[in-house]
């Protein structure tokens, strides 16, 4: 009993952090309906870019983060103005074929610079640190506020969203890009403002995804499968939902893993495929 | 009552692909003026506002506003030097309340006369309705935050379209009732309108479209019914037994 019940708790765990892979894809595709194929290599993308900071510099995971946060929104923002405004249009085609092809030289030039090797970021005894909930259950402490920060940016986005007036753009935005512009705004502008917004998310999932395992420049496309089906199980227009979804993947995995070690990724699936079948607009999606 | 010339169109065409919609456009419309434009279904109406409205593309110099080309310029940055447009069909944004839609007609950025209270005070049902989700509002009321929405820009230039269209009669008298509150501080309009009577009734003056092309211009309270008929339904009509 205590055995599952720890089980459970490792996956909820385990789903704060596709909880926070999925957010910034939930963000992008909510905005501008935009599916970013090279979600997950820009996290890998990020977790090297800490790596690379945190390692000669020697100033600690927190400390590259600084470096990191500021470098990603700036990038996030010049990607959508110069790259991604370019291919949205009724037709979704170009930003999957752009963003695929993104995908393939971030993991090309990853390789390129830092070989296949899968490295981590050094956490120091955050690594180790373990929490005592009650007799028989310990978890990490990187995992526990790796939980708390994906509970955290889930909410912030919820508020921006509904309550302030910059969530109120990305929100009409979103409705209706021909109007908003007759309200007086850019949406190019508003894209890349939410793009930047979302690298911020990357940012922080690639730092704790290199804190918590390793990477490898080839990575990515399996954080892009999780967040995907976060989102997707989640439902689309929520980040409760999309929070709520990165959980219930992670939960299912972690089941699947002590059913037979082989079995988490492989469960995982099957519950997105489940939820795909059962209710195609996700558990909790907002309707309008 | 009018001033000097507030928008100016010269020779304006609009195309959609290889269907040309309006063919050499004329317009001028005076600071503090109400225009009204009509014509049939198809007649290019609609266009004429998107155009002026940045929606369509044009060349910079056939389109003057304010004594500046701005022919082609982003609806935004329109916007923001004073062009408002009540678009066909409303609009609203579904996910926002009534008035976070009214408040995204500030994101002109443009200071002015109206503000939430002064259009609450306009049409006072919406305020008991600010809340709810905008699209989930009777159509009169809708239009109405269509209409609080372009005003809360504070343009120069306000210009809608078709604000009757589907609308029961004694709305549309209720919305037009509004009408002399709206102008009193000199606001500049176009109105689209597809009743006759009411385009007459609102207007100073009057633009008659047929087929993309002006075939009548004139003060409105000066044309008479069979001027507008012919001009509405062009020489065809007029030889037609």
């Amino acid at each position: 009993m205590i055995g599952w019940m720890d089980t459970i708790v490792q996956g909820v765990l385990l789903g704060g952090l596709y909880a926070l892979f999925a957010l910034g894809q939930s963000l992008i595709f909510g905005v501008m309906r935009l599916t970013n194929v090279a979600h997950g290599d820009f996290i890998i993308l990020a977790a090297f870019a800490a790596f690379t900071f945190a390692g000669p510099l020697n100033i600690g995971p927190l400390g590259a983060f600084v470096f990191l946060l500021p470098l990603a929104v700036v990038f996030g923002y010049a990607m959508q103005r110069l790259v991604l405004n370019g291919t949205l249009g009724k037709d979704p085609l170009p930003s999957l074929v752009v963003t695929f092809g993104l995908s393939i030289v971030i993991q090309n030039v990853l390789q390129e610079i830092f070989s296949a090797d899968p490295r981590s970021i050094p956490a120091g005894e955050l690594t180790t640190a373990s929490v005592r909930i009650v007799e028989g259950i310990a978890v990490g402490t990187l995992p526990l506020a790796i939980f708390v920060i994906a509970l955290l940016a889930a909410a912030l986005l919820q508020w921006v969203f509904a309550r302030t007036s910059v969530g109120r753009v990305f929100r009409a935005t979103s409705d209706d890009r021909e109007t908003a512009e007759l309200m007086g705004l850019d949406a190019r502008v508003v894209y890349a403002a939410a793009t930047a917004l979302a690298f911020a998310l990357i940012a922080l999932a690639g730092l704790l995804q290199g804190m918590r395992t390793t990477v490898a420049p080839t990575d990515g496309p399996a954080l892009l499968l999780y967040a995907f089906e976060a989102v997707v199980i989640g439902g689309l227009g929520s980040f409760w939902g999309t929070f709520s979804g990165g959980i219930i993947l992670g939960v299912t995995q972690a089941i699947g893993f002590r059913l037979d070690p082989g079995w988490g990724i492989w469960l995982g699936h099957v519950m997105f495929l489940v939820v795909l079948l059962v209710r195609p607009n996700g558990l909790f999606p907002k309707t309008r | 009552m009018t001033g000097a010339v507030l928008l100016g169109t010269h020779g304006l065409d609009a195309r959609y692909g290889d269907f040309q919609a309006l063919f050499g456009i004329d317009l001028e419309v005076c600071e503090g003026e109400v225009i009204a434009v009509i014509g049939a279904n198809g007649a290019g109406k609609s266009t004429l506002l998107k155009t002026i409205s940045g929606l369509l593309q044009a060349p910079r110099e056939v389109v003057r506003f304010a004594g500046e080309t701005i022919g082609g310029l982003r609806p935004g940055e329109l916007a923001r030097r004073g062009i408002a447009l009540v678009p066909e069909g409303r609009r609203l944004f579904p996910s926002l309340s009534v008035e976070e839609n009214l408040l995204m007609g500030m994101q002109s950025g443009r200071r002015g006369p109206w503000n939430l209270a002064a259009v609450y005070g306009l049409f006072p049902m919406l305020r008991d309705k600010r809340a709810h989700p905008a699209t989930l509002l009777s159509g009169g009321q809708q239009q109405m935050v269509a209409i609080g929405r372009a005003l809360m820009a504070n343009p120069r230039l306000l210009m809608c379209d078709e604000i009757s269209l589907g609308l029961a009669p004694i709305v549309v008298k209720e919305i037009y009732d509004a009408l002399p509150a709206i102008i009193a501080d000199g606001l500049t309009m176009i109105v689209v309108e597809q009743d006759l009577g009411l385009a007459r009734l609102v207007s100073d003056r009057l633009y008659c479209l047929q087929e993309g092309r002006v075939t009548l211009t004139g003060p409105s309270a000066g044309v008479t019914r069979e001027d507008i008929s012919r001009a509405y339904f062009g020489a065809r009509a007029e030889t037609a037994p």
